[in-house]
């Protein structure tokens, strides 16, 4: 059986470039995928530790039912999100992050 | 209860005034009786009184403010029944009664709003029954800032004419002034007697340091030069004139303006002549004999009847405030009290003079009145002839008893009071003789006639007060001082001297102004003449330098607050702040939604940092 430690170093990977996209990337479309990359890195650790708590071969049900949750509302995110950046290129013409700067200037 | 009815001298003016101002406005002829009867009730009151009808009890005190602080008295209200109090009381009511008898004539066909005129006499009554009968300096001030009141509303009576407007608020600041002292004066009195009733205080005078007495005297005094128009605060009384002329007969020179020297002499009948130390005296007894000789000489080259008579009281104030200064109480409120007399009848009969000349104040436009006014001219005359001090008529016994008080204590106010009977002959006759004399040089005096029987009366019943008031029989009875005796004829310095001023006032005035046929003043032109009509650049010098200095000061601390302080640091100050704050926050908000999401991030890493493990323990 494969160790506890494999799954979360993966999970850890993932956050790592999903945070990473979200920092440095300008694309917001690009930006977004790195959000849902993060949750379902989140996903895959909470999955390990449901396995890794469970005994006897039953897992603990309680993270598997809040990784259903997580899957959820990252639809509903995805679909105000898209929303949102559909809206802002027809508006701008433009998915950049840096072309949002009405408040600033 | 029959104790209780002296309050009835307050009570009754005050719900007089108060009815005729609120439910009179419209009925003229309603204030005017209810007015006049408050003052026939008062002045009966006070003859019943006087003569014994009714028994002189002590009324009740009314403690007015309750102090509980140990050493410190009450305030309370209390009234004075010693002779003192009630003969002064005789003396406002009677002519208070005469005045408002006379302003029924005098205000017919005036357009302004009679009731409220009326309503103001009584109120005027009202406060200076409360400076009279007052038994304590708390009380006397509140009289005294009434009859400020009082007067200012009827200075202000024409409040349309800009100037009437302008001299009542002239009074009413200038008294202030003096007002100011007068409450420091008390509140002196309150820490150094302990006490603010006048019959307690005689006793606390022992032990007083005299620099102390000197102090609290000279601060009291202050008022009794605001109110009484004394040099430097003189100013108020001349313009004052632009009042009704029966309010200037009972305020501005029968009543009010003495008030100061009733206070000044009550203080020293209460306090003991010991309080009054040399000092104090003196400086008093100076500002007395400047005003007086001040006055005079003013009074010389005045062309307005009033304010001939308004500088002639001012004189005269300055003679009964010399006496106080040389502890001559009695002579001071014998002086008061004929000068009461006979001042309300020349102010009435100048009033009869310009309703006859059909509102002319200049002498010199009048001319001839002797037979076109005879009553009037008559009763103008008894009243210059006692101001002037013939011998046998009212002033001359006073003025005497004045100047043997001087003489006694101090021979160069004896001098200083002969010189100024000397110009007061002269001012005196050169009116009489321009105003009655000769031909009528204008329009109005040519129409003159005698107007109405409630103007003569007054003047009828003065004229014979200014002539017999003087004597023993009036005088012993009637003088508002304790134990008052006159004296008889005297041949002695005094008389040679009084009767020598008399002589030489009337000797130049006759050179200089004829009978009458000159039609223009022959002192005039000159440079002399022309600082004594604009009254020795006094006023001018208040206004200019003296106001003017002030008010520039105010404005530039004003401007300092306002725009500096306020403006400045307080208001753009702050937003200058909050903006440049502004600005420094601005530069996080970048817009750079990677440096939003960084932040977040390190955020969220700082919070699960501490929550791991800093809260381990709990």
């Amino acid at each position: 059986m494969t160790p506890l430690a494999h799954y979360l170093i993966l999970s850890g990977i993932l956050f790592s470039i999903g945070l990473a996209g979200v920092l440095i990337r300008k694309n917001i479309i690009v930006v977004f995928m790195c959000l849902e990359m993060m949750l379902s890195a989140a996903n895959i650790s909470l999955v390990a530790f449901s396995r890794a708590q469970g005994t006897e071969g039953v897992p603990v049900y309680d993270p598997q039912v809040l990784s259903l949750f997580i899957v959820a509302i990252a639809a509903a995110e995805v679909a105000i999100g898209l929303a949102l950046i559909v809206a802002m290129f027809r508006a701008r013409k433009s998915v950049e992050s840096t072309a949002i700067t009405t408040l600033k200037d | 209860m029959i104790q209780n009815l002296p309050w009835l001298f307050l009570l009754l003016p005050l719900a007089v005034a108060a009815i005729n101002w609120l439910c009179f406005r419209k009925c003229a002829c309603c204030a005017a009786t209810l007015s006049i009867l408050s003052a026939l009730g008062t002045f009966g009151l006070c003859v019943a009184y006087l003569s014994g009808a009714l028994p002189a009890a002590t009324p009740d005190i009314y403690t007015w403010m309750p102090i509980s602080t140990e050493g410190m008295p009450s305030l309370s209200l209390g009234l004075l029944m010693d002779p003192l109090a009630m003969r002064m009381m005789l003396v406002v009511t009677g002519i208070g009664l005469l005045v408002h008898i006379f302003s029924i004539g005098y205000m017919k066909g005036d357009p302004s709003n009679k009731s409220r005129y009326f309503a103001g006499l009584s109120i005027f009554m009202f406060s200076m029954t409360m400076i009279v009968m007052a038994d304590n300096l708390a009380m006397t001030f509140i009289g005294w800032e009434m009859v400020g009141f009082s007067s200012y509303l009827l200075i202000g009576h024409w409040f349309n004419k800009e100037s009437a407007a302008d001299a009542a608020k002239k009074a009413f600041i200038t008294n202030r002034v003096g007002d100011f002292g007068f409450l420091i004066g008390i509140l002196l009195t309150m820490a150094v007697f302990g006490t603010l009733t006048f019959s307690e205080m005689g006793a606390a005078t022992a032990g007083i340091p005299a620099a102390v007495l000197t102090a609290t005297v000279l601060c009291l005094f202050c008022g009794a030069v605001g109110k009484s128009a004394q040099f430097p605060l003189h100013v108020w009384l001349p313009d004052a004139m632009e009042g009704p002329t029966p309010v200037s007969a009972l305020i501005h020179a029968a009543t009010m303006v003495a008030a100061g020297v009733y206070m000044l002499v009550r203080l020293q009948v209460s306090m003991g002549e010991a309080a009054f130390t040399d000092t104090a005296c003196t400086v008093i007894a100076s500002v007395g004999a400047i005003t007086a000789v001040l006055a005079a000489l003013m009074a010389v080259q005045q062309d307005d009847i009033k304010r001939v008579l308004a500088y002639s009281t001012l004189s005269q104030l300055g003679y009964m405030v010399m006496a106080v200064g040389l502890l001559a109480g009695e002579a001071a409120m014998f002086h008061l009290y004929t000068h009461a007399w006979f001042k309300a009848l020349l102010f009435l009969g100048a009033g009869a003079i310009i309703v006859g000349c059909h509102h002319e104040q200049d002498i010199w436009k009048m001319g001839g009145l002797a037979k076109k006014m005879p009553i009037t001219t008559v009763c103008f005359l008894m009243g210059t002839f006692a101001l002037i001090a013939i011998p046998g008529f009212s002033g001359f016994f006073s003025k005497e008893l004045i100047l043997d008080a001087a003489l006694a204590k101090s021979p160069v106010f004896f001098w200083v009071g002969a010189g100024v009977a000397a110009l007061t002959t002269f001012y005196m006759a050169r009116l009489c003789l321009v105003a009655f004399l000769g031909n009528a040089r204008a329009h109005g005096a040519e129409h003159a006639t005698e107007k109405s029987f409630t103007m003569s009366l007054p003047l009828i019943i003065l004229a014979i007060m200014a002539v017999i008031s003087g004597y023993g029989f009036m005088a012993d009875s009637l003088v508002p001082f304790e134990g008052f005796h006159a004296h008889g004829f005297e041949l002695g310095l005094p008389f040679y001297v009084s009767m020598g001023s008399l002589v030489l006032g009337l000797a130049l005035a006759w050179l200089v102004y004829g009978c009458g046929k000159r039609s223009t003043d022959p002192l005039a032109g000159n440079a002399l003449s022309t600082a004594l009509r604009e009254r020795m650049y006094i006023d001018k010098f208040y206004d200019k330098g003296l106001i003017g200095l002030v008010q520039d000061c105010g404005t530039r601390i004003l401007e300092f607050i306002d725009t500096t302080l306020i403006r400045g640091i307080c208001v753009q100050g702050t937003s200058w702040l909050i903006g440049r704050f502004g600005i420094l926050l601005s530069w996080i908000q970048g817009g750079s939604l990677r440096a939003y999401s960084l932040v977040i991030g390190l955020g969220v890493l700082f919070i699960m940092f501490i929550l791991a493990f800093t809260f381990h323990s709990l």
